[in-house]
């Protein structure tokens, strides 16, 4: 199936639901697949955001197979770059860069690594790795897209633990005040980071209050219903008059379709044995969600 | 009863015309406006001290005001350089180099997207305004980071030509500028290189190279030295980096001595980047690192501490007359 990026209704069809399921499974399949070049990496970060990339990557976004360079492309970027790894394959699989550049991935010389690396990778539109820059990246491009008479949006996806840096709330000030109504930031609120669980850690609660405080539209999602990302994000983009920015806070489970990954914050970084590999891609063939 | 009595009064607002020196930023960036560039301005609750407010008045649509949000500021120029836009984000240079060294490294540099960073004040030029705005370590930090050239105009005549020269730069370029008060070193402007030091002076006793701010008073003291008899040489280094190796070179091969002045830690700065060169040549010169000796500047209006630390034409021709005698 093509991209559809149609929109032809607000709500995705059964096949195109059926289709951005199986993108998803793709991008967890694969990103078990990289780690395995790689002998260690962030599963369960790309777990709990697959579908979130999938809506964006196969339906919300407007780009066009193998040109990555296209200058009115949607941009997106994220905050929590150690995810990089679930996404190179979607860039592989839209033609933005060689599928078989995924077979090096991590390799002395290859331009995947564990962040993404704008400069290496056709297809990333922003550099991270430094945790709490992409907001301020991304109303920077959201507020050149408009200085430049262009259309696009920009697409901003950050971790929940990431709300602890300063300089998202320097970005949550400065895109409220400067009504950037084409910029869409995602939060994957899956609950933990590294050292554990984000509100044991320093609380970040209460999310939506605070995203309308700062004068934010505010959205809630659960982030594996793939059909209700996708129609969201459809109705977002059908407001092209729209002079607030959106913040979706995406409710997620960090480790999504693995049953002990779903449970034990310490997968934030790991490394599956091919026989535990096995077990794991067998649990997310069955996933029915 | 609204209005000052006295016309010697101003507020912060009339700096522009208190300090016309402050109009050469804007009036740079509004030359490159009109030449169709897609040029943006941001800074951080600034504009009447870097003199943006011009810009700001003429082009309010190519204006960003970030409020006090430097990191956001740059991060968002980098996101603004990335879909085409020739961003100029200015800030004090101890906030920018400083507070923002990671914004800078991570999505300015490493990014090689085009962002100029305006760091203004920089020095002590902030005299009595202390320590948190002295900024004596951004030569050295800027330096350090790759893809970033660095360049400290004189006065501003040569900002507005080193804009100018920066519009096709497709690399990120740290701006270091004064406070707009700078003499003039450059009467006319003149065509600027970057990476390509200016020769004022040959010299077989001494050669001061110079960098910035201190260029007018060392060229003064130049002046003052060879008027005295003994043969001095002057470099302005405009480009800290990448520095002009060759203009080094040929200065060391003209004279045994060589004296460096900025205004900046005599660590890792003008000095520094000299010494690499020198050094790595295997050059037999005696180098004089002049500036702030690693230490954090007094409390005092600038020009006192420009005279306490050496830093004047006086000054600077009394540290290069004690390296003529041998002194030190």
């Amino acid at each position: 199936m093509e991209i559809t990026g149609g929109r032809n209704s607000l709500r995705p069809t059964d096949e195109e639901i059926a289709f951005l399921k199986d993108r998803a499974k793709f991008c967890r399949l694969e990103t078990i697949r990289l780690i395995e070049i790689a002998k260690v990496g962030h599963y369960t970060s790309v777990f709990s955001a697959a579908e979130l990339f999938s809506a964006l990557y196969y339906d919300a976004m407007d780009l066009r197979r193998g040109e990555p360079k296209w200058e009115d492309r949607d941009r997106f970027m994220m905050g929590k770059g150690h995810a990089a790894v679930g996404l190179f394959p979607l860039l592989a699989d839209l033609d933005f860069i060689d599928r078989d550049v995924l077979d090096g991935y991590t390799r002395l010389g290859n331009p995947l690594g564990d962040h993404p690396d704008m400069t290496k990778v056709p297809g990333i539109d922003f550099s991270s790795g430094s945790i709490g820059h992409a907001l301020s990246a991304g109303c920077g491009m959201a507020l050149a897209g408009r200085m430049l008479g262009k259309d696009f949006y920009t697409y901003v996806m950050i971790g929940d633990g990431e709300l602890q840096e300063g300089q998202v709330w320097e970005a949550a000030l400065f895109g409220a005040h400067n009504g950037l109504g084409k910029l869409i930031g995602i939060i994957d609120r899956n609950g933990y980071q590294l050292d554990g669980s984000v509100d044991d850690i320093i609380g970040v609660e209460p999310i939506v209050e605070k995203w309308q405080a700062f004068g934010w539209e505010t959205h809630v999602v659960d982030g594996h219903d793939v059909a209700a990302v996708a129609t969201l994000l459809r109705t977002l983009k059908a407001d092209r008059e729209r002079t607030r920015p959106v913040m979706i806070i995406a409710e997620t489970v960090k480790g999504k379709g693995v049953s002990y990954m779903e449970t034990e914050p310490g997968w934030h970084l790991g490394y599956l044995d091919p026989s535990d590999a096995a077990r794991a891609i067998a649990e997310i063939e069955a996933m029915e969600i | 009863m609204n209005k000052p009595l006295s016309d010697k009064s101003w507020q912060y607002r009339q700096l522009n015309a208190v300090t016309p020196g402050l109009d050469a930023l804007s009036d740079a960036l509004i030359e490159l406006v009109a030449a169709g560039e897609p040029i943006v301005a941001g800074t951080a609750d600034l504009q009447y001290s870097n003199g943006l407010a011009k810009f700001h008045a003429l082009h309010p649509d190519r204006f960003v005001q970030f409020g006090i949000s430097e990191q956001n500021m740059v991060s968002a120029a980098a996101g603004m350089a990335a879909v085409g836009m020739k961003p100029y984000v200015a800030t004090f240079a101890s906030f920018l180099a400083l507070l923002c060294c990671e914004q800078i490294r991570m999505d300015v540099a490493y990014s090689k997207l085009p962002v100029r960073l305006i760091g203004h004040h920089a020095g002590i030029s902030l005299g009595f305004y202390g320590t948190s705005h002295h900024a004596t370590e951004d030569l050295a930090i800027m330096r350090s980071i790759a893809n970033l050239t660095v360049i400290a105009p004189a006065d501003g005549n040569q900002l507005k030509e080193v804009i100018k020269a920066a519009n096709d730069y497709p690399h990120p370029i740290y701006i270091r500028i004064q406070r707009g008060r700078d003499p003039e070193v450059y009467a006319q402007r003149q065509p600027f290189t970057i990476g390509k030091a200016i020769s004022h002076y040959s010299g077989t006793d001494l050669m001061i190279i110079a960098t910035g701010s201190t260029v007018h008073p060392a060229l003064e003291a130049t002046r003052a030295l060879r008027a005295a008899g003994a043969s001095v040489g002057f470099l302005d280094m405009a480009t800290v980096k990448p520095i002009d190796r060759d203009a080094i070179l040929d200065a060391a091969g003209q004279s045994p001595r060589i004296l460096t002045v900025e205004e900046h830690n005599v660590l890792g700065g003008l000095g520094g980047a000299v010494a690499e060169v020198l050094a790595s040549e295997g050059l037999p010169v005696k180098l004089t690192r002049h500036g702030i000796y690693d230490e954090y500047s007094l409390i005092a209006p600038p020009t006192h501490l420009y005279a306490h630390y050496e830093l004047d034409a006086k000054g600077i021709e009394a540290r290069a007359t004690r390296l003529l005698e041998g002194r030190a």
